[in-house]
């Protein structure tokens, strides 16, 4: 989680260190066997596919459910962590308060925490009978087996993105500019509105690109709270290991390949805004 | 506007960052706060500013308490030492956002705020950034529209913290030169806070030194120059050379040897305090000699270093001597300086 | 009248601070939050599990099937650690020390795992090795088992845990440039014992915090594993996926005493990290002087 940038620093002149060649031919070789091969192997998958078949699987009702329920909540709940990561951070940055350093460190939990085990202990938080579900279900609000499940979920396994992206971004930030804001006259929400927040963009969505794409892919957390009834509960990545089960390889690869697709746009776009940010707010 | 300041005192914790500062500051000067770091001239200048506020004293703008009022409503235009420009704001919006954030009963409309951030562009004659980003201009350009920002809001009290410390030597005398024609063109009563007593002298009225949270002297250029009120100021004001002397009834004792000076106003261990272009050699003398140790020569002076005799111990001191005397290493040499001050310990 | 002003500032903290009532909005949302998502969650493991005592807590770990998945995870664990951390250390080599065209971009393809859903990951194995997959005939005929076995619980696991060690270690090597390393090379030091005497020892905290992290991932690993493994009970099923084999079959006291064992490695990783992260910006502190 740490420094989650792109970054390219050091001077461009040669120099003199041995091994480049060796090291970078075993990195390329190493990638190539792990990573690209196999991702490739999928690509590849999906051309055995003609156009017709490929857009009858993604276009079906199901696949279009699912991709629907995934995106749709994970946008929602990576929203939800943008709002809520914002005030979580103000007050772990800016405040003092009793247990501020344990709260600090918990914010990783969700990133550590194995998906199974966050999947049932948030499944048995909020059963009907679980220690916020019984409340809840009081208020007529069913989550547990429920897309408000899934959604529950997905902020869960966010949550540490915004946070963390924004926390360094924030703690640098020059108190002068603050000052300059108040000298000219600004009120504090002023100041908040118009010259911290518009500092804190290019981390915020950073951070928010980052909880989405996570919380897309989700697996292990959200099946057992989700209830996974098809079209209304069933997550994508639950049904390619369902299409995988039914030996339905071609389903399964082209539902995985618009995901892939997805993903790569996201990591696109967080390298932009991070370009974006770096040379049009050069750090000093 | 006049600003006075009546005994202010300021800690961080066990620190006493100002410590009983009054201040009489009047309309239209150009004032600087000189003085080593941690003096405690950045604190009284935010102090002014209403960015801190005093433990104890008084701070009031034209016979009204200032502290009354949040940095926001003191009408003070304030030059942050790193400028503090918006980075995600062009020129423009930069120098624009004092106007902005006014509350709508008093904003001017749109053609107002356009019309004024173009007249404060054109006074510090840049106006051909309006479109830049802060991270897109150099350093001088930065510290000129700090300066535009400043003033747009027409404070009246604008203040300056290091204005010229983050610059480089040239463009650093380009903007002194600039800030004080500036001064004189809009006339608002400035101070600006600095460590470097040649910006302070050149471009200040009135200079204001300070050492360790406390007043120290407060006078022109020339007075502090040439009349220092205490040792302070006289080390931290250009060079000197200073010597480790004992006074008994007015007269001045090197060591175990008297010297040709009366010293009326002090008594017991002191320090002699010469400019080092003042310390003369060979002339007359006074009782004060010492040893040639080293010589090197440039321009018009020769610079000496020369070893005094006082008491069992040797005190190294270096002087400025003009070139037609000259020196040679291992001589014995009788010093005279031509104008000196004596402060007790 | 001027002190009741100086207090009345003073508490808001000059220019800087918020008002009373936002502060304590703020600090109130954000413990109710992070109680309700992350603390709750992370207390009912422990509580579920421990339903019935320690004793049915203790016997359902002794269990023969969870000390199967515990050995299965470890091992697991081990062997992509392993390889993660080799490889993660060339990388970081190749890719902090030296400028090249390209950078960037192999930096992306480095930390690609990371936006690749688990279950995607787990599937390019499947289309590799699996019964229909690109090399599933020659295996067969070889009679090498990958799919359904360690080889491929492994091989989907190092690819989750891929960037773990590498992220660690490129920036940290990148702020530390190559003045020591060249330095030591013209004192006459071969290229490895620059590396080891002086690359190694600058960047310890560095690889231990991507050794710690990548560790908890590829024990914790589900969604990838549950894809490949086949789910044979006692021998392909890791710990994850052994919780879920519980849960689902409604045996909840020992589903949560497996999962309360991988709670508490999420929080001594948790712990450590903290720890590796004080030395970590101590490091950084050093070299800014």
């Amino acid at each position: 989680m740490r420094g989650s940038g792109v970054v390219t620093a050091g001077s461009g002149r040669r120099n003199t260190l041995p091994g480049f060649g060796l090291t970078m031919g075993l990195t390329l070789t190493w990638l190539s066997v792990i990573i690209l091969i196999p991702l490739a192997g999928l690509f590849l998958k999906t051309f055995e596919l003609s156009f017709a078949e490929f857009a009858n699987i993604v276009t079906s009702r199901r696949t279009l459910n699912a991709l629907k329920i995934s995106f749709g909540l994970a946008f929602g709940a990576a929203l939800v962590n943008l709002v809520m990561g914002s005030i979580v951070v103000w007050a772990l940055v800016r405040y003092r308060f009793p247990g501020r350093r344990i709260f600090d460190a918990i914010v990783d939990i969700p990133f550590a925490l194995p998906t199974a085990v966050a999947g049932i202990a948030l499944t048995s938080l909020f059963a009907q009978k679980g220690w916020l579900g019984a409340p809840l279900a009081e208020l007529g609000i069913k989550v547990a087996f429920t897309p408000l499940g899934i959604f529950i979920a997905m902020i869960f396994i966010g949550i540490p993105f915004v946070v963390r992206t924004v926390q360094p971004v924030l703690i640098d930030l020059d108190p002068e500019i603050e000052e300059a804001a108040a000298s000219l006259g600004a009120n504090r929400w002023q100041t908040i509105w118009r010259v911290i927040l518009p500092s804190l963009i290019p981390a915020l969505l950073t951070g928010f690109a980052l909880a989405f794409a996570r919380a897309v892919g989700e697996y292990g957390s959200v099946i057992f709270i989700a209830g996974n009834l098809p079209n209304v509960s069933e997550i994508a990545p639950l049904l390619i290991v369902i299409r995988l089960s039914e030996f339905r390889y071609a389903d399964a690869t082209a539902i995985a390949v618009v995901m892939l697709i997805v993903a790569f746009l996201i990591i696109l776009v967080v390298n932009r805004l991070q370009y974006w940010a770096q040379t049009r707010i050069p750090v000093h | 506007m006049t600003i006075e300041l009546t005994n202010i005192t300021k800690n961080f914790g066990a620190f006493a960052a100002l410590d009983g500062v009054d201040l009489k500051i009047a309309d239209g000067e150009l004032l600087a706060l000189l003085g080593p770091s941690g003096s405690g001239k950045t604190t009284l200048l935010r102090i002014i500013a209403g960015l801190d506020w005093p433990d104890g004293g008084d701070v009031s703008f034209d016979g009204e308490n200032a502290l009354k009022r949040g940095a926001g409503e003191r009408q003070v235009g304030f030059v942050f030492q790193h400028y503090a420009l918006f980075r995600h704001m062009t020129v423009f919006e930069n120098v624009a956002f004092g106007l902005r954030v006014k509350p709508r009963a008093i904003r001017k409309d749109e053609a107002s705020i356009r019309a004024r951030v173009k007249e404060l562009l054109d006074l510090v004659q840049l106006d051909w950034l309006a479109d830049r980003y802060p991270g897109q201009l150099s350093g001088g350009q930065r510290q000129r529209i700090a300066l535009a920002r400043a003033l747009a809001t027409e404070p009246r009290i604008l203040l300056l913290d290091e204005p010229f410390g983050a610059l480089d030597a040239k463009v650093r005398k380009e903007l002194r030169r600039w800030l004080r024609s500036l001064h004189e063109e809009i006339n608002v009563t400035s101070v600006f806070v600095t460590h470097d007593q040649e910006e302070a002298l050149e471009v200040a009225n009135r200079v204001v030194v300070m050492d360790k949270g406390k007043i120290e002297q407060v006078g022109t250029p020339g007075e502090v120059y040439d009349y220092p009120a205490t040792a302070f100021v006289h080390g931290f004001i250009g060079e000197s050379v200073v010597l480790p002397v004992n006074v008994a009834e007015g007269r001045v004792w090197i060591g175990d040897q008297p010297l040709n000076i009366t010293a009326p106003n002090v008594g017991g261990p002191s320090k002699l305090y010469v400019r080092r272009h003042d310390m003369q050699v060979g002339s007359e003398s006074i009782g004060l000699r010492g040893a040639v140790r080293h010589v090197r020569s440039f321009g018009a002076i020769q610079r000496a270093d020369i070893a005094v005799c006082a008491g069992g111990n040797e005190t190294l001191i270096e002087i400025d001597t003009p070139r037609d005397h000259a020196l040679r290493t291992g001589e014995t040499v009788e010093l005279h300086p031509r104008r000196f001050r004596i402060f007790a310990d | 009248m001027s002190e009741s002003a100086i207090a009345l500032y003073s508490e808001r903290g000059g220019a800087r601070g918020e008002p009373w009532l936002a502060r304590v909005v703020v600090i109130g949302l954000t413990m109710l939050f992070l109680t309700v998502f992350v603390v709750l969650p992370l207390v009912i493991v422990f509580a579920q599990a421990l339903t019935h005592g320690v004793g049915a807590y203790l016997a359902a770990l002794a269990e023969p099937e969870a000390l199967a998945a515990i050995k299965l995870t470890l091992a697991v664990a081990a062997i992509s650690v392993g390889l993660n951390l080799v490889f993660g250390l060339i990388a970081a080599w190749a890719v902090a020390k030296f400028e090249f065209p390209g950078k960037t971009l192999l930096i992306t393809l480095i930390d690609l795992p990371f936006s690749v859903s688990p279950v995607i990951s787990g599937l390019v194995f499947v289309l590799l090795f699996g019964a229909q997959g690109y090399f599933g005939a020659w295996l067969q005929s070889h009679n090498i088992q990958i799919l359904f076995a360690v080889p491929g619980i492994a091989l989907a696991t190092t690819f989750v845990t891929f960037p773990f060690v590498s992220r660690a270690l490129i920036p940290l090597m990148q702020e530390q440039g190559t003045l020591e390393e060249e330095a030591a090379l013209s004192l006459g030091a071969s290229g490895l014992q620059t590396f080891f005497r002086v690359t190694l020892p600058n960047i310890k905290w560095g690889v231990l915090y991507g050794v710690l992290l990548c560790n908890a991932r590829a024990m914790g690993e589900f969604g990838a594993v549950s894809v490949v493994s086949g789910h044979i009970r006692g021998e392909t099923n890791t710990m994850p996926l052994l919780v879920e084999i519980l849960y689902n079959e409604y045996q909840f006291v020992p589903a949560f005493a497996v999962a309360s064992l991988l709670a508490l490695l999420a929080l001594i990783t948790l712990i450590a990290k903290t720890i590796l992260e004080r030395h970590l910006d101590e490091g950084r502190q050093v070299r800014d002087n």
